[in-house]
């Protein structure tokens, strides 16, 4: 059982007009085994948490405290937070010319799992969780990111959960740019992610078609930098019939 | 046919490359000036290493200080310098290059027989171990319709300065490689010039790893129509450091094609890296292709990477003409993604820097050469733990 608190963060980001306040009071926690959805309008800090909880050298943490069952997240590097068990799926994932997916994949897995994998167990979980996410042979052949469609980079996002199995992943509109067919394959991937390692999930999206595949627990209302409402899946439901007006004016 | 745009932008503050045709050509030293950084080919140029590689008088590199492993079809002899076949590629355009030309009283001929194939590589290791500035000159011929590659690796201490003709006949494909991994306390300037027969294919690959100076100045000239020239190059300079590349490409004949890939890795304070990439297509190279590039990555503060593509057209019935340069900085949000997939920092910049070169190094085409290369490449982010 892991779990995950975000306590009263507090994030700021460096811009050519000096320090701006992005997260102000966030509080969110986020146990093995549970989906959480976070929804809210264009630049209301979504992904700055998402971020400052992966520990993206460009966010900075003004207050507040991030822990991973106790241990203090805030005081890891990026990788230590990779190997104590966080994922981020990332809303625009870069590309790395020169880095074949093959050679990526299989020194993240050694990183995290501090050997390398058996080479034929290895070829064999990678050719079936590419095969479940409809992903040819060849990819992995194909440098990081280089090249491919929005939809092949979000697969290839989803790939990496199921096959490096951290213990809480956090999603930046992994639905975003995805067609019906494949929001199915990633949605899937997700669920057997949840289902077979008991992963938890915080789930950041813009619209509740992806919770038809993914079946939030508790769903937040995330404006101007903090959690303004939290609910049930009925929540989701509410937000797409009413919009965000009501919070929004409430909060300027 | 493909933009020329760029030309004005990357081409003002430089001579013109036609001019560069123009250039009084000598093996005589005292037909050219004492050097100078006001002179456009050593405005870059810390003269002061050049440990008299442009002094009228040096010794000349000796048998016992080459080595060889040839492959089948592939022959070597010393012979005087009298030899026709020394000229017949080019001739010195400045002064260093006249240096090394006349004090080479002897030339290292490697012979590839007409029509001989084999995909085994010939190797020549040119280890001087001297502090003493030395000449050497070398002639690579491969007749016609042959095939070869051929590898000459510069290493050990030493002030070389070097002329390498290379001399394909029709239909000849060479894979060409010079590796330079001195040690430091090390000078070379190297000019090469390439001629290229009817129908015929070179790959010209430049690794330059090590030596306080070195200075390799490739030319080719496209002088028989339908040859082809892929010149690449490859570097990693630290502090200490300081590499010049000069690939310059001459299109005369019709329909050749040309095209120039090189890419740098530096780091360290005062690591230095120069790049000048000379096109010329002239009024004669009709259906000419060309395209060139160079691109560094600075891996810490202190480097300094000069980039400068020159690209000169004469004529407007080409296939097509284009160049790219940039240098930039470490990219952060490609660490980030490494990183936070639980590879660590060091090896997460391995990963970038090597991806960043290994375009051009998969192209060598030599596997233990790419191999070695790897593995200095990688020594050498440990070295600094950049
Ligand atoms: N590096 C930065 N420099 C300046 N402003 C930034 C920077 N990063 C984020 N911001 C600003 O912070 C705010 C929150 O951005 P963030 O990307 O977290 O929003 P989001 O909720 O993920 O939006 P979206 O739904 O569009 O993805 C925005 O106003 C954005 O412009
Ligand atoms: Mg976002």
């Amino acid at each position: 059982m892991t779990t995950l608190e975000i306590k009263n963060l507090h994030v700021s980001v460096e811009t050519d007009q000096g320090s701006k306040q992005i997260l102000r009071g966030v509080d969110l926690t986020i146990k093995s085994g549970e989906i959480h959805a976070v929804m809210g309008p264009n630049g209301s800090g979504k992904s700055t948490l998402a971020y400052s909880v992966a520990g993206h050298p460009k966010y900075e943490v003004t207050d507040g405290q991030i822990l991973l069952d106790g241990e203090d997240v805030l005081e890891m590097s990026v990788d230590e937070r990779a190997r104590a068990g966080l994922f981020l799926a990332m809303q625009y994932p870069v590309e790395i010319p020169g880095v074949s997916v093959s050679n990526f994949l299989r020194t993240a897995k050694t990183a995290l799992s501090g050997e390398a994998p058996k080479l034929r167990e290895w070829v064999g979980d990678l050719r079936d969780a590419m095969g479940n996410l409809r992903m040819d042979s060849d990819f992995t052949e194909r440098n990081v990111n280089e090249g491919f469609s929005g939809g092949e980079k979000k697969r290839h996002e989803i790939l990496q959960l199921e096959l490096l199995k951290p213990k809480i992943a956090i999603l930046d509109e992994t639905d975003s740019g995805l067609d019906v067919d494949a929001l199915k394959v990633v949605s899937e991937g997700v669920n057997r992610a949840h289902a077979d390692n008991g992963l938890g999930v915080l789930l950041i999206t813009h619209y509740t078609r992806i919770l038809r595949y993914i079946k939030p627990d508790f769903v937040h209302v995330f404006v101007a930098g903090k959690v303004a409402e939290q609910g049930g899946a009925e929540l989701a439901e509410r937000l797409e019939n009413e919009g965000y007006d009501r919070y929004t004016k409430a909060a300027v | 046919m493909a933009a020329q745009h760029g030309l004005e932008a990357h081409s003002h503050g430089n001579v013109p490359i036609q001019t560069r045709s123009e250039r009084p050509r000598s093996t005589s030293v005292s037909d050219f000036p004492e050097l100078s950084n006001r002179q456009e080919i050593w405005r870059y140029v810390p003269l002061d290493k050049l440990s008299g590689l442009d002094k009228e008088v040096m010794g000349e590199l000796t048998e016992s200080e080459v080595t060889a492993e040839l492959a089948s079809g592939t022959s070597m002899r010393w012979v005087d310098s009298t030899d026709p076949l020394v000229g017949s590629a080019g001739l010195p355009e400045e002064r260093v290059s006249a240096a090394a030309w006349t004090n080479a009283s002897k030339t290292l001929v490697i012979e590839v027989e007409a029509e001989s194939e084999t995909t085994d590589a010939s190797f020549l290791k040119i280890a001087p171990n001297t502090a003493e500035a030395k000449a050497l000159h070398v002639v690579v011929s491969v007749g016609n319709h042959a095939k070869a590659t051929i590898a000459l690796d510069h290493l050990g201490q030493g002030v070389l300065g070097e002329n390498v003709e290379i001399v394909l006949g029709d239909g000849a494909q060479l894979n060409f490689v010079t590796l330079q991994e001195w040690e430091s306390g090390s000078t070379h300037v190297s000019t090469q010039f390439s001629k290229l027969g009817r129908d015929s294919s070179l790959k010209h690959v430049v690794v330059t790893m090590g030596g306080d100076l070195v200075r390799v100045v490739p030319a080719v000239s496209l002088s028989s129509a339908g040859a082809e020239v892929n010149m690449y190059g490859v570097y990693l300079a630290g502090s200490g450091n300081y590499f010049e590349h000069r690939p310059y490409v001459d299109h005369i004949a019709e329909n050749c094609v040309s095209n120039v890939a090189y890419k740098g890795a530096l780091q360290g304070a005062g690591a230095h890296t120069v790049w000048v990439g000379d096109v010329l297509i002239r009024e004669s190279a009709v259906g000419t292709s060309t395209y060139e590039l160079n691109r560094n990555l600075l891996l810490t503060d202190g480097a300094r990477a000069d980039s400068v593509p020159n690209l000169e057209i004469e004529t407007g019935k080409i296939e097509g003409a284009g160049h790219a340069s940039a240098s930039g900085r470490f990219d952060d949000e490609q660490l980030f993604y490494l990183m936070s997939r639980g590879i660590d920092e060091d090896q997460a910049k391995k990963l970038v820097v090597r991806g960043f070169l290994s375009e051009v190094i998969q192209k060598i085409g030599i596997e233990s050469i790419e191999q070695r290369l790897i593995s200095a490449i990688e020594a050498e982010l440990e070295k600094a733990g950049a």
